[in-house]
């Protein structure tokens, strides 16, 4: 895709992350951390296109298996942990 | 049967708009596990889309996504709240890791797999920044792990299972850095990858925070990764630089965290909240993913956020916190001679302060996180309201290991968020207060800060106890703080110090109220 294409989509999300999470109260900050760390998981993707690609050089392939083992930890381990600890807040 | 690039592309503008949802729907406890679902169906849509955009061999992709399943669904619900901060750190680290292995893997795709074509000069320099931010992330949150879960770069007796992972994890580094070599065949760049390996493996065994030659070796491992960086950039073929590139960033990450310790934890684990997020964003550089660029830029922005917080709360740059250190001054009075009119008193002491209190606050710190004390406190706190007490907490923006460390201990108790005030909340009506019990905190209170200019935590924002009427500061010791400096709080005129471990403190001062 085009360099600057994807350059204005890098930097308009930057805004938009930090126009959203301005607004988190510290009272929510270590879900905060768990929960935008589930999506730094997002990486999973790419490792799912070329671990499940047809075909593909089996080094390739293999670095691509372990990528996709440990950012399906960060994905669904995150997500888990910060259901977790919001619920606890979400009680009273 | 395969999705269109266009149906793909627009499930992953689906899955970003659900992620930005789910951090907006955080700036309320009401509405943020909502929030987190929405975020989690976003994620589920991504993949669901990614896995219908070509054909693919399943074997593999079901294996690694059962297993990776498997062990985070077992982390995240094994972990105990206070361990908290070392399970962000490792997640970050993994995360990390996977942005090292997809570009790698995509480097060897594009030039030795299936869709053999030259790099674009975008995908060579985002494959170099993946390497080195996703490089720096695993390896400086593995060290952010260790020392907070308190194996690495310490002197004292390892327990079993830390010297399991501290020796293992070494001894891993080590072997894998062989194992590398050995297959791929000896050349400079293998070399070097191998070196870094060892560097690695040993720097993870050292028993102190800081060594000689240790800022030099900071400054040489960035250049070396600049130089190979822009090595990789024109000869991207050359898969072995990719590792070796890896390989120094990683000495590098390992550095710039070995000597980061105690209070200034939450500003590490914000930031390499951040790097990770990064590097997911160059990984979708590299494949020219917009999902993965957007996401990555969300946690980017709230780990450097959070990051600026962190510095601010404790009145120091972040060149002071990577490079800086902290500690007693020439200036630095001696510890005796502020503590020679320390009073300390019982149990029953306590309770008599506390007997007629109407306004009672609380300041927790990373004590009361050491020592489980969060339910004990709780019901302290349910009891003095019993008898007519209004109890607040004063949340302090550092206490604790990690941004908000203290909020999810006392909700894990059970202690209703509207109870929780934040500092500038607090201050004010310190005057007004009749007791102020600090558990487990120390350089957060310390009047120093207001009143010392020469003091190394000077123009750090407290929290005022030394205002309130009466002041308990619940202590093992009167042991430093992070800054090593005394405190003068705890032999203020108005200061009692309660001398236990902070668990058994509030479960004994608990049964003294209700004696008395």
């Amino acid at each position: 895709m085009d360099l600057a294409l994807l350059l204005t989509v890098f930097v308009l999300a930057i805004f938009v992350g930090f126009e959203v999470i301005t607004k988190v109260p510290p009272t929510l900050h270590t879900p905060l951390m768990s929960g935008s760390n589930a999506i730094s998981g997002i990486t999973v993707v790419g490792a799912l296109l070329l671990a499940g690609a047809m075909g593909e050089d089996p080094l390739a392939r293999t670095l691509a298996t372990v990528a996709v083992v440990f950012a399906t930890i960060n994905v669904v381990g995150g997500y888990v942990v910060t259901h977790r600890m919001l619920r606890m807040f979400k009680r009273k | 049967m395969t999705l269109s690039p266009s149906l793909v592309n627009l499930a992953y503008l689906v899955a970003a708009v659900l992620f930005i949802a789910d951090l907006k729907w955080m700036s309320h406890p009401r509405t943020a596990v909502r929030g987190n679902l929405v975020g989690a169906l976003g994620m589920a849509i991504a993949v669901a889309a990614t896995l219908g955009s070509q054909p693919q061999e399943w074997t593999w992709i079901v294996v690694g996504v059962a297993l990776g399943t498997l062990f985070g669904v077992w982390g995240a619900l094994k972990v105990p709240m206070t361990a908290m901060p070392e399970m962000v750190g490792l997640f970050n680290g993994f995360g990390g890791l996977a942005s090292v292995l997809v570009a790698g893997a995509a480097l060897v795709a594009a030039y030795h797999g299936l869709a053999r074509a030259d790099l674009s000069l975008t995908a060579r320099v985002a494959t170099v920044a993946s390497g080195v931010v996703g490089s720096v992330t695993f390896f400086g949150s593995y060290v952010a792990f260790g020392k907070l879960a308190e194996f690495l770069a310490v002197r004292w007796k390892l327990k079993a299972w830390q010297k399991v992972v501290k020796f293992g994890f070494s001894l891993a580094t080590a072997v894998g850095g062989i194992g590398y070599v050995t297959v791929a065949g000896a050349s400079a760049w293998t070399v070097v990858a191998l070196v870094s390996a060892f560097a690695i493996a040993g720097l993870f065994l050292l028993r102190r925070e800081r060594f000689p030659g240790m800022d030099a070796l900071k400054a040489a491992t960035a250049a070396v990764s600049v130089l190979l960086g822009v090595l990789l950039v024109l000869e991207p073929q050359e898969q072995a630089l990719y590792w070796a590139l890896a390989g120094v960033a990683g000495v590098l990450g390992v550095l710039l965290t070995w000597s980061i310790g105690g209070a200034d934890m939450p500003v590490v684990i914000a930031l390499l909240n951040s790097y990770s997020g990064l590097a997911a964003a160059a990984t979708g550089f590299v494949i020219g993913n917009t999902v993965l660029i957007i996401s990555g830029s969300l946690v980017g922005a709230s780990g450097v956020i959070l990051t600026n917080i962190m510095c601010k709360a404790m009145n120091r740059s972040l060149a002071h916190v990577l490079f800086g250190s902290l500690g007693p001054t020439s200036d630095t009075p001696d510890a005796d001679e502020v503590y020679r009119t320390v009073k300390s008193g019982s149990a029953e002491e306590v309770a008599m302060l506390l007997d007629g209190a109407r306004r009672v606050v609380i300041v927790p710190g990373y004590g009361m996180a050491v020592s489980q004390a969060q339910h004990a406190v709780r019901d302290l706190a349910n009891l003095l309201e019993s008898r007519g007490a209004t109890v607040e907490f004063a949340i302090h923006p550092v206490a604790g290991r990690m941004p908000g460390h203290m909020n999810v201990l006392l909700a894990e108790a059970d202690v209703p968020y509207t109870k929780l005030k934040e500092m500038d909340e607090i201050n004010p009506e310190m005057e007004q207060v009749d007791v102020a019990i600090v558990i487990g905190a120390n350089d957060v209170v310390n009047p120093v800060a207001r009143t010392d200019p020469k003091s190394p935590i000077a123009g750090m924002p407290i929290i005022d106890v030394d205002r309130a009427r009466n002041v308990v500061v619940v202590k093992r010791s009167l042991s430093p703080g992070f800054a090593g400096i005394p405190n003068p709080l705890f032999a203020a005129p108005n200061t009692l110090m309660y001398f236990s471990d902070g668990k058994k403190a509030i479960l004994d001062l608990v049964a003294a109220i209700k004696q008395g």
